[in-house]
This record gives C-alpha cells, sequence and structure tokens, in this order.
C-alpha cells in the first residue's frame, strides 16, 4: 500500500506569557510519527488533551508544528499552496456550531468551496452536485441550505460538514469526532459512508475519537495517543483484543460493553 | 424574499418587545424629524434680530427670542440640523478608523500590530479634551467639516482598542478554519468571515460615537470653539452663556438646546441598551 | 463486612438483581410537552412508568425522543414552557401533581430529586463548594448552622468515599469527574427516596464514567443513600452497566419495557433492536463494517402519525402498522408496544 501522509517527529509547544513574567510552555505534542496509506482508515484514539486535535490542526497547515515535518504524497507540505493542498486534504471539526460562520446560511459554505475550491465546475451543475453530495449523508438541499447554523440540530450540522468535505473529494479526510452529536441508529449509517469511501473511491481517512467503540467499528488501524504521545499501534483487533501498553489496556477495560459488566476496583 | 420579511418581523418583534427601544427611536426620530423637516414648516431665519428682545415663549415664537430679538424656535431647528450631522459624520470618520487600525492590526499580528497598537497607545494617552481645545483654538475660522475631523482623529482610539481585541477573540474560532481550508485568502476572511460577526458590536460602537460625539461638539461650542459658521446646539448655548441668559432669568433660551441635547444622546443610548439586550439573548432576564 | 462483600464482588462481577422491594414511584399516563408559536409539542405522550425500592431503571432513546422531559414530569418539574397535559406521577403515595408548582418545590431535594443534564457546568463559579451546600441545605432546614451544614457534607462524602477537601475549593479548581461528583453528592445530601439523573455521564471521559456508575450504583444498592435511581440516557452501553430494568422511548412513548438482560440479549420491539444493534463497542459482538443503521428520522411531534410512529421506518411493518397505533403487549415479564406480538 502508498503511503499517503507521513508525520516525522512531531511535535507542537504552545507558549503562553508575556514578556516580563516567565513564559509558560506546554507540550501538547510530543516527537510522534505515523503513516497513513492509500485507501486507509487510520484511527487515533485519546482522551480530552492527548495532542490529537492538536496533531489534526498540524496536519491541516493550521497550525506550524514546533519540530518535525509532514509529507503528503511524499512533499513537506508547507512547500504545497494552499488552494491546491485543501482539494487533497479537508478535515471535519470537532464543534460544528463553531464550524460554521453562524451570521450565514449554510448554503454560503458550500459556495465558498465552489468559488475557491472546485472553480472548474460549471455553475448549472453545482446544484446538482451539491443535493448528490447531501442526499449521501441523508440530509435534503432544502431542509438545511437556507438555515443558519443555529437553526440546525448537531448531528445535522455535523452531517453538512461531513457533505462538505465529500464535495471536495479529497484523497485523505481528517474527521474530529465527526458523529458525537449524531444520534446512534445514524451514525452507523454514516460510518458506513466512510466505509464506503475507503473502499469504493479509495480515499483515506483519519478518524479521530475518544470512543473506542466507533473506532473499533470503522477503522483498519489504530493509534492510542496520550499525553501528546503515541503509546500504542496497529491493527484494530489487535489492539483492541490485545492491548499491550498499561494506559491502553485501562482504557479497553474501562470501556463499558454490553456483554460484560463491571467489575469494581478497590 | 424570505430574507427580508423575515428581518422586518424580527424588527417588529424587537420593536414590540423592548420599550426601551421605542421610546428611545420615538425621541431620536422627533428630532430627525425636526431637523429636517423644520426648515419647511418654520421658515423663519433664524440669524434674523427683531425688536422682540428676551421674549418668553408666545403663539409668535414658539421658544421666545434671546437677547438679539432672534427667534429661538428657528435657531433650535438649526441647530438640531448642525448637531445630528457633526455628529453623525464625525462617528463615520471615527469608526472607520477605528475598524481599519483595530481590525488590520488585531487580524494581521506580528510588526503591523506592534506599530498600529503603539499609535493607538500614543493616542489614547493623550488628553482628548486639550488636544481638541488645542486644535480647535489654532483654526482661526472653523466650518463644521473641520469640527468634524478633530471629532474624528481624538475619539478613534478607544474603538481600535475594542475592535481590535474583538477580532483577536474572533480569529481563533473555528469557522476561521474552516474558510481557511475553503481555500479563502486572509483578507477575503477579515472582510467576509471576521467582520461580519461583528457588525452588531460596531453598530452599537458606532451609534455610541454620534452620542460622545454630540456632546463633545457641544462642549466646544460652550467654550467657544465650536464651528464659527453655523449655528448648532452647542452655540445656542454658547450665546445664552455669553450674554447672561441666567441672569435674565430667559429660561426659554438655554434650557431648550439643553435639554435637547441630553434627550437626543439619552435616546441613542437607549436604542443601544435596547440593542445590547437584542444581539446577547443571555443579557435579557427571563421573564 | 464491606471489605468481605467488596473481595467476593472483585472476584465474581457485580450481582445482577440486588433485590426489588416495595413501589415508590408510580407514573400514570403522563402527557406534557412545549407550546410553541406553530402548535405544541407533545414531547411525551402518554407514558407509565412504576419504580421500587431498590430499583435502577434505565431510560434509553434518542434525541428528541422525550426522555429527559419525561424525567421532569416525573418529578412534577412544570417550569414554563413545560406544560403537564393530563396524568399522575405518585411517590410514595403522594400525588405529585395534586399540589400547586410552589408546593410542589418542597419535595423537590428531599423526596424526589434530579441531576438534570450538564448539571456540573451549574455550579455557581464564584461559591466555594461548602457555600453551595450550606445554602441548598438552608432552603430545606432554615434554621441550620454553617458547621451544621460542613459536618453533614463531610459525612456523606467520607461514606461515598470522595475526599473532604473538595468542600473549601471553588468549581473551577474540580475535574468535570469531581464536579459531577459533587453535582451527585449534593442532590442526594437529603436522602431522597428517588434519584432522577439525566445524561450523567456525558462530556465525561470513559475512566470518569466508569468511577461515576460505580458511584450511582453503590448510592442505590450498598449505601442506600437513595432508595431508587432513574437514569436517562442515550448511552446504552454505559447505563446498561448498572440498571435493573430497561425502558425504550420513541417519539415520545415507551416502546419497550423489561429486564435489562431480556432487552440486551433479545430485543422484541424492531426500534429496540435496531438501536442495540448500533451500539458500537470495543467486543465480538460488532461485526466490524458490517451493522446497518436506520434510515430516515423519527416523526415530528407536532403532528405526529395517529397510527404507530415507527412504522415508517420498520423493516418489519405491516398492513396494521399504518392504521393503528399498538398499546403496550404483556410477553412474559416484558412490555412491547408493536402490533407483531398482538397475538399470532
Amino acid at each position: 500500500m502508498s503511503i499517503l501522509l507521513r508525520v516525522e517527529k512531531l511535535t507542537k509547544i504552545f507558549t503562553a506569557g508575556g514578556i516580563f513574567g516567565s513564559k509558560m510552555k506546554v507540550m501538547a505534542v510530543n516527537n510522534i510519527s505515523f503513516e497513513c496509506g492509500k485507501g486507509e482508515i487510520l484511527g487515533i484514539i485519546g482522551e480530552s488533551g492527548s495532542g490529537k486535535t492538536t496533531t489534526m490542526k498540524m496536519i491541516l497547515k493550521l497550525y506550524k508544528p514546533t519540530e518535525g515535518k509532514i509529507y503528503f504524497q511524499g512533499k513537506d507540505v508547507w512547500t504545497i499552496p494552499s488552494k491546491e493542498y485543501y482539494r487533497h486534504v479537508q478535515g471535519v471539526f470537532q464543534d460544528p456550531y463553531s464550524s460554521i460562520n453562524p451570521v450565514y446560511k449554510v448554503r454560503y459554505l458550500f459556495d465558498n468551496i465552489f468559488d475557491n475550491l472546485l472553480g472548474d465546475i460549471p455553475v448549472d451543475e453545482r446544484r446538482e452536485i451539491l443535493n448528490e453530495v447531501l442526499d449521501r449523508v441523508q440530509l435534503k438541499a432544502e431542509e438545511v441550505l437556507y438555515k443558519y447554523s443555529y437553526e440546525l440540530s448537531g448531528g445535522q450540522l455535523q452531517r453538512v460538514l461531513l457533505a462538505a468535505c465529500l464535495l471536495v473529494n479529497p484523497e485523505l479526510i481528517i474527521a474530529d469526532e465527526p458523529t458525537s452529536m449524531i444520534d446512534a441508529s445514524m451514525r452507523v449509517a454514516i460510518l458506513n459512508v466512510m466505509k464506503s469511501l475507503k473502499e469504493e473511491e479509495g480515499n483515506s481517512i483519519i478518524f479521530i475519537t475518544h470512543d473506542i467503540g466507533q473506532a473499533f467499528y470503522v477503522c483498519d488501524r489504530l493509534l492510542v495517543m496520550h499525553k501528546g504521545e503515541i503509546v500504542e499501534e496497529g491493527n484494530a483487533e489487535e489492539v483492541v483484543f490485545h492491548p499491550q501498553h498499561p494506559y491502553t489496556k485501562r482504557l479497553i477495560a474501562d470501556v463499558p460493553k454490553l456483554g460484560k459488566k463491571l467489575i469494581l476496583r478497590r | 424574499m424570505k430574507g427580508a420579511r423575515g428581518l422586518i418581523a424580527e424588527a417588529i418583534y424587537a420593536l414590540r418587545s423592548s420599550p426601551r427601544l421605542i421610546i428611545g427611536s420615538s425621541i431620536f426620530f422627533f428630532y430627525v424629524v425636526l431637523a429636517v423637516i423644520g426648515p419647511l414648516l418654520y421658515p423663519v431665519d433664524p440669524r434674523k434680530p427683531t425688536f422682540e428682545h428676551l421674549q418668553p415663549p408666545s403663539l409668535q415664537h414658539p421658544l421666545g427670542t434671546d437677547i438679539l430679538g432672534r427667534d429661538l424656535f428657528a435657531q433650535l431647528i438649526h441647530g438640531t440640523y448642525y448637531s445630528l450631522k457633526i455628529g453623525f459624520m464625525a462617528a463615520i470618520l471615527t469608526s472607520i478608523l477605528g475598524i481599519m487600525i483595530g481590525g488590520v492590526g488585531g487580524y494581521f499580528g506580528g510588526v503591523i500590530d506592534d506599530l498600529l497598537t503603539l499609535i493607538t497607545n500614543i493616542f489614547l494617552c493623550v488628553p482628548t479634551i486639550a488636544l481638541l481645545i488645542i486644535l480647535a483654538a489654532y483654526f482661526r475660522v472653523r466650518s463644521e467639516w473641520i469640527v468634524i475631523l478633530l471629532l474624528g482623529i481624538t475619539t478613534w482610539p478607544s474603538m481600535a482598542r475594542s475592535i481590535r481585541s474583538q477580532i483577536l477573540s474572533l480569529k481563533v474560532r473555528e469557522f476561521v478554519d474552516t474558510a481557511k481550508l475553503c481555500g479563502m485568502s486572509s483578507l477575503k476572511i477579515l472582510f467576509r468571515e471576521v467582520l461580519p460577526n461583528m457588525l452588531a458590536y460596531i453598530v452599537m460602537y458606532f451609534i455610541l460615537n454620534i452620542a460622545i460625539a454630540i456632546v463633545s461638539e457641544a462642549g466646544l461650542s460652550a467654550i467657544g470653539l465650536g464651528p464659527t459658521e453655523i449655528i448648532s446646539l452647542g452655540m445656542i448655548l454658547r450665546w445664552a452663556i455669553v450674554w447672561e441668559a441666567v441672569r435674565y432669568g430667559a429660561w426659554w433660551w438655554f434650557i431648550p438646546p439643553g435639554l435637547s441635547i441630553t434627550l437626543i444622546s439619552l435616546s441613542l443610548l437607549m436604542i443601544n441598551d435596547a440593542l445590547d439586550k437584542l444581539y446577547n439573548p443571555r443579557a435579557r432576564t427571563t421573564r | 463486612m464491606t471489605h468481605w462483600i467488596s473481595s467476593i464482588i472483585l472476584e465474581h462481577g457485580l450481582p445482577d438483581d440486588e433485590g426489588v422491594g416495595k413501589m415508590l414511584l408510580r407514573a400514570i399516563d403522563l402527557k406534557g410537552g412545549y407550546a410553541i408559536r406553530s402548535g405544541f409539542v407533545k414531547a411525551v405522550d402518554g407514558c407509565s412508568l412504576t419504580l421500587s425500592e431498590g430499583e435502577i431503571l434505565g431510560i434509553i432513546g434518542e434525541s428528541g425522543c422525550g426522555k429527559s422531559t419525561l424525567g421532569k414530569l416525573l418529578m412534577g418539574f412544570t417550569m414554563p414552557p413545560l406544560k403537564l397535559l393530563n396524568g399522575k406521577a405518585l411517590i410514595e403515595e403522594i400525588d405529585l401533581y395534586s399540589y400547586d408548582l410552589e408546593d410542589r418545590r418542597r419535595f423537590w431535594g428531599s423526596l424526589i430529586s434530579m441531576m438534570p443534564q450538564y448539571s456540573m457546568n451549574a455550579l455557581n463559579p464564584t461559591m466555594k463548594i461548602k457555600d453551595f451546600i450550606y445554602d441548598f441545605l438552608k432552603h430545606h432546614k432554615r434554621d441550620i448552622t454553617r458547621e451544621e451544614a460542613l459536618e453533614i457534607a463531610s459525612d456523606r462524602l467520607k461514606s461515598l468515599n470522595l475526599s473532604p477537601n473538595v468542600l473549601d475549593m471553588y468549581p473551577f479548581e474540580l475535574s468535570g469527574g469531581m464536579k459531577q461528583r459533587v453535582v451527585i453528592m449534593v442532590s442526594t445530601l437529603l436522602n431522597p427516596k428517588t434519584l432522577i439523573c439525566d445524561e450523567p455521564t456525558s462530556a465525561l471521559d470513559v475512566s470518569t464514567q466508569r468511577v461515576l456508575l460505580e458511584l450511582l450504583y453503590n448510592m442505590v444498592k450498598l449505601e442506600k443513600i437513595v432508595s431508587s435511581m432513574i437514569i436517562i440516557s442515550h448511552d446504552v452501553a454505559a447505563i446498561s452497566q448498572i440498571c435493573d430494568t430497561l425502558y425504550v422511548m420513541y417519539a415520545g412513548k415507551i416502546v419497550e419495557k423489561g429486564s435489562l438482560n431480556d432487552i440486551i440479549e433479545e430485543p422484541l420491539h424492531p426500534y429496540t433492536k435496531a438501536l442495540i444493534s448500533s451500539v458500537l463497542t470495543p467486543e465480538e459482538r460488532v461485526r466490524r463494517g458490517k451493522i446497518t443503521g436506520l434510515k430516515g428520522a423519527p416523526p415530528d411531534l407536532l403532528n405526529p402519525p395517529v397510527y404507530c410512529r415507527f412504522a415508517a421506518r420498520c423493516p418489519s411493518a405491516f398492513s396494521k402498522c399504518k392504521q393503528a397505533e399498538p398499546p403496550l403487549i404483556r410477553i412474559g415479564n416484558r412490555e412491547v408496544a408493536c402490533w407483531l406480538f398482538s397475538g399470532e
């Protein structure tokens, strides 16, 4: 399998503080390296504060790494101009309400994508393509396009953001908790859409979540992050059924399961 | 179509639910109408002296006359017009300067921001009133535009600061990241994504600036440094002071203009207050 | 003694049913909802419920099914815009709705208590925890002193194995899990007969969730601080850890009732089946990549259909389903609202 994305010794240190006080440093991501292949769904599991969102933002060129390099299709991502890069790599953020500008209606998001990234698609074809992409996430254009973000539910907005990604159809999608606000019964359908993206069209997805159940369902490989480091890496079944690192073991043990009741630890 | 009807419906709902907005807008609207329609309905020359000196209000002269026998109601109408005009234009100048300097510095950061903040801070430290007085005294003849210019360049710093901090917080919001992912350039993001989110804030600050400018102009005029060629509400007060209207007991000379200045700024502040509650639903008290 | 018990539990896991006793809470045909500009949304449309001493009941369903509203109606919490249309809620034979809203207040916290969603964010950021507790207790016992309040609080914290240090802290000094535990502690300080928890584990990470669920379980089964509990959640896997009984809600109605094991192992109602199979956990039962979810969405509660509300999405729907609404049909010691079980 060819490698689509390669992350090498990536580190991000945030500094806070003024000229006169001592600067406070927070190491959000500490020297991580991993790869994502073409046509692979890679899961990054971690709790809040593990550095997974920061990693995502660095891959999406929204933060500049303190150290380390990111290569997409063999090229250093910072040498690729933004407009071109975002045709190949897209992202879905965790909070759908913050991700859409509250001043505009939802259609503004899609218009922006058409105008800036997909300029070569003729205007009269836009509506049809948009309808098709919305249909894949079980949304109807009339229901969502002409509304403001606060008029829609979290689940609808998350699907809108996913539809925006599908519209661009990039080789790599990085999704941060893309189904957190979607109801359980629809969640599986959306995860199946992601799976079909990989199987039928060969897209790669980096699926970031704290929900191990979802990651287990949809991912091929899993990375476990804790305090900015990768503590475990492997196939989904391996990591879930035979965890090696103590953190992973504890994490898997604490996940509520239907088949096994909790055991009190004292 | 739907949007416009929605906006009007929202505006009506806003008007109905806020007595402050109704009262404030009515008072302000009254003065605007007075300023615009007044000269047509009451075409008396405010500068024409007559032989009826210091007459209290009567049918012939609804607000009486001043010491030179000039009609005070006509003066009020003209004064309102020029005060509102100066206030409005000065507010526009202040807002443009404030948004540009605060906005560009806040959004682009780095050296540009450091430089613009430095300039803003220097201006902030200079006492506005002293600067106004000195600059005004420098010009022997002051048209209304000079006054507008003076007011504009002394009040932009605090607005620039507020705009800058708003932009600093907006620029890290996730929809800005989404816009970047759509391939938008930084300048486009500033004007299309960030600034519209501040529209409510800008509108409110603008209204506040009008009130500040009107009162500042009145203050300048009252000490004789206002516009020299036109009549403003402050000028009427100036004449009342110079000609010792209080000693004559001519309350109809100084109370109407003073009251008008107060009511105009009060009404603007009331509108602002109502808008604040409208834009910040969390600030509304529960019923 | 407790050490001996906990060592047994360590070996064998938690016992299935801790001896459920007399009936504490009874709700009969509750109907209620919210008035909006275009009409009335009947979020809860005819729900009946029974809760016994020592029982932990879980109400599961997806967003919009009415479970939070049901929780509020159960304790008589009809603050506007929530309105009760019909029905009774009896706790220990006290008819809650025979009292005014204002009179019902004295039951809240003392007889029946609720922990609403995101309540950990509702802690007053400017008050220390001990002041908050004093405030709460004073509302119920006018003449209580600060020292008495502090003592009650520390005793309770100790019995729940929580550090009494939290009393001197401000909410922002505590983690999400700690805040949630503080809220649980305060809402049960007066030993109410029933505690209703709305989404107690959302926004918590997995390890904290587990600790919290253990705490809730202990409070009912071991320490007996509260006599019974209702947990409302959309997270089936989480609440299935500690519940005895499950009620499944869909579009304002209860579609299935039964013991936890029955419902998880053999769901009867087609919706319950779909829901249980959609629960994704890192276990063998999850067929990786091969589960089909449900298409469509629940009906609009402004104008719900007069027939079975799930018919539009049901894979097993037949003619009768689109004609009339199925009542809850008894099958053994379970109840299902589905025409498939109406006697074939």
